[in-house]
């Protein structure tokens, strides 16, 4: 019997020949990842182990991202935790204010992820990097804590299910679009568990940036892992940022699937998900009138040089509606620097949208563009979950970079046609 | 193990966020996190809550971010165990790690009302609604599971794998 990608990868870093659904592993990872809100606890727990020393000081991996620059006392404590503990420890790969980015958007620029590799990460997004064909995973603080000392998690091997996409997609529709979408037809359970395994001709044209979005939101439909088998596009991107020889693995043709569902994305247009669930996707003409106060583009979704570019065609000469307040975020410095050079924050500017260093901030609520009582915002980021960017009653819609900008100008939610 | 308590009811997909909302994450204190337990679903919630109370949801408990903080709070909050349909993945495994009791059992949460007073019987894998007179099975959980628990959590665990216990 054959296996898929995900059971290659789990099975390899187990040291087995095969690994079946429901099988429990220890598997050795390959990076362990932390922040700085999730990485204090680990720490605690690290030394409540009685451990001394990181498995790997080459393997894991601390990003200040979430509160930074620090919003607040007990935030810029926590960071300073990291950071007292990266130096402690020597880690090679700790990234702090100014050096960093956005956790997910941050290693794959980095060449810290390759395909093959098995990731675990104390963010529920760390699902992002099977984009570039890796196995990844996000778990909780102890589980990052256990793994510094042992540089090894126990797994269960997920069921995968396959996810077909064929046609060519039509304007302004990209990787956000198609994940709203499949999330909106499945729900936010509808793949618990699972490996979501992407495939199909409009997969193996999708660009690297819409591969990472597609992948940053299996979480939430319940996801153990999103994963797109590496090809030449994940060749082109891993080459240029490392020297490190990827493990490329494929699944068998007769590997089993719970399921395979398929997909014609011919008729997808831009999506939108409404409050207060990722799984409430609609096509965005079936909105209405939805006024918003916020926008922001940008997270480990839809930070990337591809989605600010996206954007900035959109806004090139025009202005940010008078009720609305638009916040651009690169998700990391390399970003920030390349949108500089591009004149596409001087468009953003030119429209009077706030441009900022990368940081999650607003995307869960934290600093940096966060809702009043009955505010609305349109955010390319991941999760619209009740009081998620601010105020119990306020709310957020999800979209892609291409609607975010056109919603930003109209001040209210609208595809770029209707601009 | 025998857990007992007046159930609190709570629907489908309580998500993290619900659970313990990002801005009070700038803290890894438990008792400061159990005073905002469930505050964006049951603002009086944290308030109400007495030690030994059960919470029970529905479908796909726990789901969205991976914090830690959700169960801490929960635990700290006093609830002395969550009964649900079926839980996320990520929250499944933190509340193992840190040693939260969960019970999936689609049962108990269709039969649990509001105010019940419920005993869990570990032993006997069984959820006992005292105030209506039913029982509901648990699903059971995978031995490296049970070994878990056994050890007091994943810290326990790992230390009598490294050596490094008591």
């Amino acid at each position: 019997m054959g296996m898929t990608i995900v059971e290659k990868i789990a099975a390899a870093h187990a040291g087995r020949e095969s690994v079946s659904p429901g099988d429990m592993i220890m598997a050795s990872v390959d990076i362990a990842l932390g922040n700085d809100i999730t990485a204090p606890i680990a720490i605690k727990e690290f030394k409540a182990i009685g451990a001394t020393n990181v498995f790997d000081r080459d393997r894991v991996v601390l990003v200040a991202d979430h509160f930074t620059p620090n919003k607040d006392i007990q935030s810029a404590e926590q960071s300073k935790v990291l950071r007292d503990f990266a130096r402690e420890q020597q880690l090679t790969h700790y990234y702090d204010v100014g050096r960093c980015g956005i956790e997910h958007a941050l290693l794959p620029e980095k060449g810290l992820v390759l395909p093959g590799d098995l990731i675990i990460g104390a963010d529920s997004h760390t699902c992002t990097y099977g984009a570039l064909g890796a196995f990844a995973t996000g778990v909780g603080s102890t589980d990052l804590a256990a793994a510094m000392a042992t540089g090894e998690v126990w797994l269960r091997i997920p069921d995968s299910i396959k996810y077909v996409y064929r046609g060519k997609l039509r304007k302004w529709v990209g990787g956000k679009d198609l994940i709203l979408y499949t999330i909106g037809k499945i729900g936010v359970d509808g793949a618990r568990y699972k490996a979501m395994e992407f495939a199909g001709e409009t997969i193996e044209r999708l660009p690297m940036a819409g591969r990472i979005t597609m992948c940053n939101m299996a979480i939430e439909a319940g996801g153990k892992c999103g994963i797109i088998s590496p090809d030449g596009i994940t060749l082109d991107y891993v080459r240029r940022r490392t020297d490190r020889q990827p493990r490329l693995y494929a699944s068998d043709g007769d590997a089993r699937y719970e399921r395979t569902i398929e997909y014609d994305v011919a008729d997808i247009e831009p999506q939108v998900a409404l409050p207060s669930l990722p799984e409430n996707a609609r096509g965005v003409s079936e909105l209405g009138e939805v006024s918003i106060d916020q926008v922001v583009i940008g997270s480990c979704t839809n930070g990337q040089i591809d989605d600010l570019r996206v954007a900035a065609d959109i806004l090139r000469g025009r202005r940010v509606h008078r009720n609305v307040r638009l916040i651009v975020i690169p998700a990391t410095q390399a970003v920030y620097a390349e949108a500089l050079r591009e004149g596409l924050l001087e468009i953003f500017i030119n429209a009077e949208g706030a441009v900022s260093t990368p940081t999650c901030g607003p995307c869960l609520g934290g600093h940096m563009g966060v809702l009043a009582a009955g505010e609305r915002a349109l955010a390319t980021t991941n999760r619209n979950f009740v009081g998620r960017m601010g105020h119990q009653t306020s709310e957020v819609y999800l979209s892609g970079p291409a609607v975010a900008a056109a919603s930003a100008v109209a001040g209210r939610i609208c595809s770029p046609e209707e601009i | 193990m025998k857990i007992k308590g007046r159930a609190w009811k709570f629907g489908d997909n309580i998500n993290t966020d619900a659970i313990i909302p990002g801005r009070y994450l700038n803290t890894v204190d438990p008792d400061a996190l159990a005073r905002h337990c469930m505050e964006d679903v049951d603002h009086g919630f944290a308030a109400k809550v007495k030690p030994g109370d059960l919470i029970v949801g529905g479908k796909n408990f726990g789901c969205g971010s991976s914090r830690e903080h959700a169960p801490i709070a929960i635990k700290a909050a006093g609830v002395s165990a969550v009964i649900a349909v079926s839980f996320a993945r990520i929250f499944y495994r933190n509340s193992f790690n840190i040693g939260l009791p969960i019970f999936e059992s689609p049962e108990a949460s269709g039969g649990i009302a509001a105010g019940d007073e419920v005993e869990i019987d570990t032993e006997k894998g069984l959820i006992r609604n005292l105030t209506r007179r039913e029982d509901y099975h648990i699903t059971p959980i995978p031995p490296f599971m049970e070994e878990l628990v056994k050890a007091g959590g994943l810290v326990e665990y790992v230390k009598k794998k490294l050596g490094t216990a008591d």
